[in-house]
């Protein structure tokens, strides 16, 4: 059986490290968003888009996101090796998951090309 | 304390294969799970893997409910995504946006949303104390996972506050 392949960081020591590194930029990330709403009660269109025109804005949200996309890869792996298993599902556990894995892989790629179509195409 | 849902420290754990079960066996995978051993010697060992007859102490309904909220966070970042798709497209959709969030279906997709997301950052801060020393223990796992659930709830009240 195979897994330890196709896991993010090609080894449980890295996937951990970039497990927590990813998730410390997203809480940044969530942290400042959340205070720069909170902190405009009457938030309007103009200053909304006038955060994301800065570089530094688009920078910070293109690292969040392909945060969000080794994060997802990395917790996604570690519930789909858990439950699509060949004790619970027999043979066909292995080629399912690998499907499955790699739809989800699309799913996150697509965000990350999403979200800079977002954000560029201001 | 490693948790015993997350993959490294479960994975860590299951490696250790008695050798002397499979002496004629050459299939023996890094992580011992999936073994041609277990069909022979390890096959007479009772393996009770019924969720539903199984204790669950707060330790691990904290931790199983850190992967429910991951995955469906994962389907949360869509909402978010078109959400601010809509608020930086042009004045009108941002308008639109505003309108939409003021039905009550938008406002559950949006809270629950936010729930797992709550959820999910408050359970990872716990990983992240427990990670430089704080809390390994029995005591303090069970404290920890207490805590999870406070503040975790705590903020979901609020998420739903502030959105209606």
């Amino acid at each position: 059986m195979v897994t330890a392949v196709t896991s993010f960081g090609r080894s449980g020591l890295y996937d951990w490290l970039i497990q927590r590194i990813s998730a410390v930029v997203m809480t940044a990330y969530v942290c400042f968003l959340l205070g720069f709403i909170l902190t405009r009660p009457e938030l309007q269109y103009a200053d909304w888009r006038a955060l994301f025109s800065q570089l530094w804005m688009r920078v910070f949200s293109l690292i969040t996101l392909v945060s969000i996309a080794a994060h997802a890869w990395i917790g996604l792996w570690a519930v789909l090796t858990d439950y699509l298993t060949t004790r619970a599902l027999g043979a066909k556990a292995t080629v399912l998951r690998l499907l499955a894995q790699m739809l989800l892989g699309v799913v996150a790629v697509t965000y990350v090309v999403w979200g800079i179509e977002i954000l560029w195409g201001l | 304390m490693l948790d015993r849902w997350s993959g490294t420290g479960v994975r860590a754990g299951t490696a250790v294969v008695n050798l002397s079960d499979c002496q004629n066996q050459s299939y023996i995978t890094a992580s011992g799970r999936t073994t041609r051993c277990n069909s022979t010697v390890n096959s007479k060992r009772p393996v009770n893997l019924d969720l539903s007859t199984i204790h669950f102490p707060i330790t691990a309904i904290v931790s199983i409910l850190h992967r429910i909220s991951g995955v469906a966070l994962f389907a949360g970042i869509a909402v978010l995504l078109w959400m601010l798709d809509a608020s930086l497209a042009s004045p009108e959709s941002f308008l639109a946006l505003r309108e939409l969030l003021a039905l009550p279906l938008s406002q559950a997709v949006l809270w629950l949303t936010l729930a797992a997301l709550a959820y999910h950052a408050v359970a990872g801060v716990r990983h992240l104390i427990m990670d430089i020393g704080i809390g390994e223990s029995l005591e303090g796992g069970q404290v920890g996972a207490k805590l999870v659930l406070f503040f975790a709830l705590v903020a979901i009240v609020l998420a739903g506050v502030w959105i209606w």
